[in-house]
């Protein structure tokens, strides 16, 4: 969706620019930080870490049931057998969706979400209204991003509220036997693994 | 504190509006990616811990808060930060330009070379306590109704409700002390509610949500 509703994200006052340049500015003629630090954390967090991480998580676990078993018992250290750890995935939990059983994570404190596997979360997860209706309203939120469950499937919702980061092990799509664990993990979306969606249908990938 | 982040249950504010996950930017102005980088490398000093960053956004006039955008309150956060540890005055935030030359005692700032183990790294927050767990896995507990005036993570909605201990994470750093400096552990705990314990008649039969709550927190139901 683009971003013209104006009454829900109002726009920054023009002069925020300016001053986050002058801070910048600030703290690296005070010795606080290093510029070339800034460029090493963006580079990192824009273009190394993110979603494909734990698509990798989930179609190794779709794959290998040795694997499965040890991400539900130890998420973190079979993360990080796969190279992902660090920052914000210290502590990990895996939660597995199942035909009866929907789960869904938020953060209605703030915006606590697993960068080692996922990145830095989009806008709407750490916006006001997602964090005020997760915990309340969840089959309301999964309406508005076009996800319709069976109305006997029970709904777990995971607010972060202290360390633990939480990652949703979606359902493994049907007719998907053959698939290698490379193929699957082009089915796993980043909202499938927050829980506002399901993996995508083979069909559809197919044809993207 | 009741702040204008404890945003669980909360009516009003409008539809969510998900951006397409393909076309969403990591980033969705440049001054974005320069306060998450700024608030980290700031951050590496030492001189806060997560605790403190999350409170000091939560201090500002709720409707500051809920007005700006979310790298706007990490801004306002950074500057508060800065400020309270004396490591910039009032007068360098507002001129952009340092009164005095850096100061020598200051440990060095991240470098770049340094940034990748460190986030590697990370910051375990497990802790070993002498004593054990006062909950079991199974027991109905009933989360105290408290209202601190500062850092809590123990969400308003949970507070007089009663749930099941589901999980124990071992000790993790409490927060509601961690935010005035003291690094001391709890027994951390995944409690189950009800939809319907929580919102009654709005609720749904068949859902549960799962928080994690720390000791404190807690009694005997």
């Amino acid at each position: 969706m683009s971003h013209d509703h104006s009454d829900e994200h109002t726009e920054p006052p023009p002069d925020v620019e300016l001053r986050v340049k002058a801070l910048e500015t600030l703290l690296v003629e005070k010795g606080l930080v290093d510029l070339a630090a800034l460029d090493v954390l963006i580079d990192t967090y824009e273009n190394q870490v993110g979603p494909r991480n734990g698509a990798q998580v989930v179609a190794k676990a779709w794959t290998d049931s040795a694997y499965r078993t040890w991400l539900l018992e130890d998420a973190a250290a079979a993360i990080s057998s796969l190279g992902f750890a660090g920052r914000q995935g210290e502590h990990i939990t895996v939660v597995e969706n199942t035909p009866g059983v929907h789960n869904l994570v938020v953060c209605t404190l703030c915006s606590c979400y697993p960068w080692p596997v996922l990145g830095l979360p989009p806008i709407w997860y750490k916006s006001a209204p997602y964090r005020a209706r997760a915990v309340a309203d969840p089959r309301g939120v999964l309406t508005e991003f076009g996800t319709e469950l069976p109305d006997d499937t029970q709904i777990h919702v995971w607010d972060s509220t202290a360390e633990m980061r939480y990652l949703v092990l979606p359902e493994r799509p049907a007719d998907t036997d053959d698939w290698s664990a490379e193929d699957l993990a082009v089915l796993v979306s980043r909202n499938a693994m927050i829980g506002t969606e399901k993996a995508r249908l083979p069909k559809k990938a197919r044809q993207k | 504190m009741n702040g204008p982040h404890d945003l669980g249950g909360q009516h009003g504010l409008g539809p969510i509006y998900p951006e397409s996950e393909h076309e969403e930017p990591v980033f969705h102005a440049n001054w974005e990616r320069r306060v998450f980088a700024l608030t980290l490398a700031a951050g590496a000093a030492g001189k806060w811990n997560l605790d403190q960053s999350r409170h000091a956004r939560e201090r500002q006039h709720p409707v500051a808060y809920l007005r700006h955008s979310y790298y706007e309150n990490w801004l306002t956060g950074l500057e508060t930060l800065l400020l309270e540890n004396n490591m910039v005055t009032p007068n360098e935030l507002a001129s952009g330009i340092a009164d005095s030359p850096p100061d020598p005692n200051h440990s060095p700032p991240l470098r770049a070379d340094d940034v990748a183990s460190a986030l590697q790294r990370g910051k375990s927050v497990q802790m070993t306590i002498e004593r054990s767990a006062r909950f079991f896995i199974g027991e109905r507990i009933r989360v105290v109704n408290n209202h601190p005036r500062g850092h809590t993570r123990a969400p308003r909605y949970t507070r007089g409700r009663t749930g099941l201990i589901r999980a124990h994470h071992g000790a993790h750093v409490f927060p509601d002390q961690n935010a005035n400096g003291a690094r001391v552990g709890e027994p951390l705990y995944s409690v189950e509610f009800t939809s319907c314990e929580l919102w009654g008649t709005s609720g749904n039969p068949l859902d549960t949500i799962r928080v994690d709550l720390f000791e404190p927190y807690l009694e005997h139901a």
